[in-house]
C-alpha cells in the first residue's frame, strides 16, 4: 500500500482553479520531486497536503486515513513535516527551542503538569530534550543550539527549517523548494543532506524544486505540473527529453 | 547553594513585612501600597501571558478582574458573614482562614472560565479585531454586574472588611498581608513554569509565526484557549485579593480605565519579559503613590516663586496628566519598553549567580 | 408607527455622531495601521474649541448667533485638526521613524488620550460648561413626530461628509496615496510620493471631522464635559471595527448600526441594558464576520 495516496484533487479559490484533479501515489521509502513553471499549483498541492487548505474535491490518504479534512497540527502528528518556500522559523527563539517545539504533538504532558512540575514532565522534557540534542548533532548544527535562527547565515536556516522538521519524526517530508536562494556550495551540501536523511531515516520525500540539478541526482520519479494538472510524469531521463515539460517551461516555438 | 538566594532573599522580604505590619511598624497607608504592588504584579505579569509571550492585545484585562472580585466577594460574604441580603453566614467565620484561599481560588477558576468569551473568538479573529472583542467583553462584564440588583448593581458590593476581621480574630496576623503576598509569589510561580515549559513555549511559537506552528504540530487553538485562560484566571484572583483588601467592590472601579493601566505595566516592562513586568508593576504603584505628595509639593513650591495665581491649586488631577506624560517620553526613549523581551539575567548577567533562571 | 419614526430619527441622530467619530478611526488605521485611541479625547477637545470660539464670537466680538456659527464651524475644524496633527508629529512619527511595534505606538495614543483628558480636567476644572445656542430651535412635526432642525442638520451633515470622502479617497491622487500607503509602506516613498504629508493630511481629515462632530454634539447636548469623549470615542471605534476598519463605508455602517442597536434597546428595555445588548450584538456580528462587514479576510500565504 502506497504511503500517501491523492485522488481527484481540485482546489478552487473563487474562479480559480489552482489544482484540478490532481493524483498521485507514494511508495513508502520513494523520493519524489514535483516540478513546474511558477503558479502552476505546486505549493497549493503541498499545503492542501499539510491540511492548510480544505480541498474542494478530492480525497488525501496518509497512510490508511483519510486526512481532507483534518486540522494542519493533526495532519502533522500523523507525521507528514514540512518546509516553507520562504523559511518560516520562530526567529525569537534559539535553535534548540525551534526543534524542541516542533514535537509538540507527542508532548504528552498538559498545562497541569507544566505547572505542577509533576514526573510525567520531567520525564518527558528529559526525552524531547535528548531527541532534540541527538538531531542536531545528526544534523552538523549542534554548536548553533542557542542561537537565535535570525543570526544565521542563509543557508543555515534551510538546516535548521529541515531540522525542525525532522524532529516531528515524519514519515513523509515535504520539501519547499530547499535550493531557492542558495550559492552552488550550500546547493552539493544540501543535496548530500537531502540523500543521507532519505537512506539513513528511511523518509518519504516529496519535494518541490526549481533547480534541476538538484531533481535529477535525487529523484527516482518526477511530475511535472502546470495549471493544476498533471502534464508529464515519469524519471528523469523521461522528463529531461519530455516536449510536453519543455513546452511547459519555454513555451511553444511553432509559432 | 548561592544560586538558591534570591529565592530566600524573597521570602525573606516577605517575612520581615508582614512581621513589620504585625508589630505595627508599618503604618496601614505603606502596607495598603505595598499590597497594591503585589495586586499590580499578579495583574501585569498575568496580561504579560496574552499581550507579551502570545503577541495579542487584550485590552480588556479588568473585566476579568471585576468576576474575580465580584465571585470571590459574594462567596466569602455567603459564607463567613452576615449579610442583610444572604442572612446569615453558612460556615461558621472562623473557618474564614481556610475558606478564604479555597474562595480565592474558585474565583480564579470562574474568571478564567468567563475569559473563554475571549478565547473562542481568538481562534478565528486576530489582532485588532480581537482587541475590540476583549475591550466589548469588559464593558459587558461590567454593565452585566451592574444590572444585578441583588449584589448591589452600580451601587457597589461590600462586607467582606467582616470576614477580613473574622480571620484576625481567629489569630491575630496581618492576614490580607499574607495572602496578598502568597497570591502574587503563587501567581509568577505558575506563569513562570508555563512559558519555560516546551509546552508553554508552543505561545510564544502562536506569536511569532502562527502559520508555521500550526503546521509544525503545535494546536494553536489549544494554546489559545490556555493562555487565555490563565491569564484571565489570574487577573481573577488579582480581584480577589483586590475586593478583600479594600473591603469594598464597585463595577466601575473595574472599567476600562484600569484594563488601560493593566495595558500600560504590560508595555512599561517590556513585552514577554517577565522581570519587566513585575518591575513595571512595582515602578508604576509607587511612582502613583509618590505623585500623592509630590503634587501638592510643587503646588506649594509654584506659589513661593509665584508662578501659579493664589487662586489656582494644583490638584490630584494633574497626577494623571503626569503618568502619561512620562510614559510618552519614555517610549520616545526606549521604544521597547523598560527591558524589551529580555530577562533580567539577560541584561545583568552576574544576577545569574544569585538564581536558578530557568 | 410615531414612536417607529421618532426613534428612528434619534437612531440617526446618534449613528451621525458615531459615524463622524468612527471615521476618524479608519482613517487613521487605513493609512498607518495605528489605533488612534486619542481619537474619543480629540472630539471631547473639538467640543471645547467650539465652546470657546462660539463664546469668543458671541460674548466679546458681539456676532450675531448665525455669523458665529458660520465662523465656529471651519475654525474648530481647524484647530481641532491642529491638535490631531500635533499629536501625530509629537508622539507617533518619532516613534514610527524609530521602528517602534506597533501596539507601542497604540499605547502612545491612549496615554496622549488620557493626557488630553485629564489635563483638561485640571486647568478648567470638574465644572460642566453650557453650550451656547447657535442655532434658533425650529421644530418640524408631522402628526405625532417631532424634529429639530439640528437634528436634521446632524443627520445630513453625516451624509454629506460620507460622501465627500468616499470622493477623496476613492477619487482624487492623494486619496489614492494614502490606499497605496496601508499597502506597502516602503514602496510608496520609492514611488516619489511624500508619505509624511499624506499622513498628516489624513491626520487633517481625521480630526477635522471629529471637531465638527465635536461641535454638532455640543449644540445638541449642551452641556461640556472632559470625559465626554472617552466613552463615545470607545464606542465608535468598536462601530468602526464591526464595519470593518480601514474602510470608510464601514465605518459609517456600523456608526449607524451602533446607534439603531442602542435605540432600539433603550426602546425597548430598561435604558441601563443599552451597553450589555449593543456589546453582546456587536460581539457576535464580529463572531460571525471575524473582520467586520466590509473588512475583507487577509489570506495567508505560505
Amino acid at each position: 500500500m502506497s504511503l500517501l495516496s491523492i485522488d481527484g484533487l481540485t482546489q478552487r479559490f473563487g474562479g480559480l482553479q489552482a489544482v484540478s484533479d490532481f493524483n498521485i501515489e507514494l511508495e513508502e521509502g520513494s523520493l519524489t520531486s514535483l516540478i513546474g513553471p511558477n503558479g502552476a499549483g505546486k505549493t497549493t498541492i503541498f499545503n492542501l497536503i499539510s491540511g492548510f487548505y480544505q480541498p474542494t474535491e478530492g480525497v488525501i490518504t496518509f497512510d490508511g486515513t483519510p486526512t481532507s479534512n483534518m486540522k494542519p497540527h493533526q495532519v502533522t502528528s500523523l507525521g507528514v513535516a514540512r518546509t516553507f518556500q520562504n523559511i518560516r522559523l520562530w526567529h525569537d527563539m534559539t535553535v534548540m527551542d525551534n526543534i524542541r517545539i516542533a514535537q509538540h504533538y507527542r508532548m504528552g504532558y498538559g498545562v497541569l503538569d507544566a505547572i505542577m512540575r509533576t514526573k510525567n514532565y520531567y520525564l518527558r522534557e528529559k526525552e524531547i530534550e535528548r531527541i532534540s540534542t541527538e538531531l542536531l548533532e545528526f544534523m552538523d548544527l549542534r554548536e548553533y543550539a542557542e542561537e537565535l535562527p535570525t543570526n544565521l547565515p542563509y543557508g543555515l536556516q534551510r538546516r535548521v527549517e529541515i531540522a525542525r522538521a525532522m524532529s516531528i519524526q515524519p514519515k513523509l517530508l515535504l520539501l519547499d523548494e530547499p535550493a531557492a536562494g542558495l550559492n552552488s556550495s550550500d546547493v552539493d551540501g544540501l543535496i548530500t543532506l537531502i540523500k543521507w536523511i532519505h537512506d539513513e531515516f528511511d523518509i518519504t520525500i516529496l519535494m518541490i524544486e526549481h533547480q534541476m540539478k538538484v531533481v535529477m541526482s535525487l529523484c527516482s520519479w518526477i511530475k511535472c505540473i502546470d495549471f493544476g494538472t498533471t502534464i508529464d510524469e515519469g524519471p528523469p531521463e523521461h522528463i529531461q527529453s519530455s516536449e510536453t515539460v519543455i513546452k511547459a517551461y519555454l513555451g511553444d516555438d511553432s509559432i | 547553594m548561592q544560586k538558591y538566594s534570591f529565592n530566600f532573599g524573597i521570602w525573606g522580604m516577605a517575612l520581615i513585612v508582614i512581621a513589620l505590619s504585625q508589630f505595627g511598624a508599618l503604618d496601614l497607608y505603606i502596607q495598603s501600597v505595598i499590597m497594591f504592588i503585589g495586586i499590580n504584579v499578579i495583574l501585569s505579569s498575568s496580561l504579560n501571558v496574552v499581550n507579551g509571550y502570545m503577541g495579542e492585545f487584550s485590552c480588556g484585562h479588568a473585566g476579568f478582574m471585576c468576576v474575580g472580585a465580584y465571585v470571590s466577594s459574594i462567596l466569602s460574604v455567603i459564607f463567613f458573614s452576615q449579610n442583610a441580603i444572604f442572612g446569615a453566614p453558612i460556615l461558621p467565620p472562623e473557618l474564614a482562614i481556610i475558606g478564604f484561599p479555597i474562595v480565592v481560588i474558585i474565583s480564579g477558576l470562574v474568571a478564567g472560565l468567563t475569559g473563554l468569551i475571549v478565547a473562542i473568538p481568538s481562534f478565528k479573529t486576530r489582532g485588532d479585531y480581537l482587541a475590540i472583542i476583549t475591550i466589548a467583553a469588559n464593558y459587558m462584564v461590567i454593565s452585566a454586574i451592574e444590572n444585578v440588583d441583588v449584589i448591589g448593581g452600580s451601587r457597589g458590593f461590600m462586607g467582606m472588611r467582616k470576614v477580613v476581621n473574622a480571620m484576625t480574630d481567629v489569630i491575630d496576623l496581618p492576614w490580607m498581608m499574607i495572602w496578598v503576598i502568597l497570591g502574587t509569589y503563587m501567581s509568577i510561580w505558575m506563569i513562570r513554569r508555563f512559558v519555560s515549559s516546551t509546552y508553554g513555549k508552543g505561545i510564544m511559537a502562536v506569536s511569532q509565526d502562527e502559520v508555521a506552528a500550526e503546521i509544525m504540530s503545535v494546536n494553536t487553538n489549544k494554546m489559545k484557549m490556555a493562555a487565555f485562560m490563565l491569564s484571565s484566571g489570574l487577573a481573577g484572583v488579582a480581584g480577589a485579593l483586590f475586593a478583600h483588601v479594600l473591603g469594598y467592590v464597585n463595577p466601575q472601579s473595574f472599567n476600562i480605565m484600569k484594563s488601560t493601566e493593566c495595558l500600560v505595566m504590560v508595555y512599561l516592562g517590556g513585552m514577554g519579559s517577565m522581570g519587566g513586568a513585575v518591575l513595571s508593576a512595582i515602578l508604576f504603584t509607587v511612582m502613583l503613590e509618590l505623585l500623592r505628595f509630590i503634587i501638592p509639593a510643587i503646588d506649594t513650591g509654584l506659589h513661593i516663586i509665584n508662578v501659579l495665581p493664589d487662586s489656582y491649586h494644583l490638584s490630584q488631577v494633574w497626577k494623571w496628566v503626569l503618568i502619561p506624560l512620562t510614559l510618552i517620553l519614555l517610549m520616545q526613549f526606549r521604544p521597547e519598553g523598560l527591558m524589551g523581551n529580555k530577562e533580567l539575567p539577560k541584561l545583568f548577567p552576574g544576577l545569574k549567580k544569585f538564581y536558578k533562571f530557568k | 408607527m410615531d414612536i417607529l419614526i421618532q426613534n428612528l430619527l434619534n437612531a440617526l441622530q446618534w449613528g451621525s455622531f458615531y459615524a463622524l467619530i468612527a471615521l476618524g478611526y479608519t482613517l487613521v488605521y487605513g493609512v498607518l495601521l495605528l489605533i488612534n485611541f486619542a481619537h474619543g479625547d480629540v472630539f471631547m477637545v473639538g467640543a471645547y474649541i467650539a465652546f470657546f470660539v462660539a463664546t469668543f464670537f458671541l460674548g466679546f466680538v458681539d456676532l450675531s448667533p448665525w455669523l458665529t456659527l458660520a465662523l465656529t464651524v471651519p475654525l474648530t475644524m481647524l484647530l481641532t485638526a491642529g491638535v490631531g496633527v500635533t499629536l501625530e508629529r509629537v508622539a507617533y512619527r518619532p516613534l514610527r521613524r524609530k521602528g517602534a511595534h506597533r501596539l507601542y505606538v497604540v499605547i502612545t495614543a491612549l496615554m496622549c488620550g488620557l493626557m488630553l483628558e485629564n489635563s483638561n480636567l485640571a486647568l478648567l476644572g470638574a465644572s460642566r460648561k453650557k453650550f451656547p445656542e447657535l442655532l434658533d430651535k425650529v421644530i418640524y412635526t408631522w402628526g405625532n413626530v417631532s424634529v429639530t432642525n439640528l437634528k436634521l442638520i446632524v443627520i445630513f451633515t453625516a451624509i454629506a461628509v460620507f460622501i465627500l470622502l468616499e470622493f477623496i479617497v476613492t477619487r482624487t491622487k492623494i486619496g489614492m496615496a494614502m490606499r497605496g500607503i496601508s499597502y506597502d509602506k516602503f514602496a510608496i516613498p520609492l514611488m516619489g510620493i511624500p508619505i509624511d504629508n499624506v499622513i498628516v493630511f489624513t491626520f487633517v481629515l481625521g480630526s477635522g471631522m471629529a471637531g465638527l462632530a465635536g461641535l454638532l454634539f455640543a449644540m445638541s447636548y449642551p452641556i461640556l464635559e472632559p470625559y465626554m469623549g472617552a466613552l463615545i470615542g470607545w464606542k465608535a471605534f468598536i462601530a468602526a471595527v464591526v464595519g470593518g476598519i480601514g474602510d470608510i463605508r464601514g465605518a459609517f455602517l456600523g456608526g449607524f448600526l451602533l446607534g439603531f442597536i442602542e435605540v432600539g434597546v433603550v426602546a425597548l428595555f430598561p435604558s441601563t441594558y443599552r451597553d450589555l445588548f449593543a456589546f453582546s450584538i456587536l460581539l457576535m456580528i464580529l463572531w460571525i464576520k471575524p473582520t467586520g462587514i466590509f473588512g475583507v479576510a487577509k489570506t495567508t500565504k505560505i
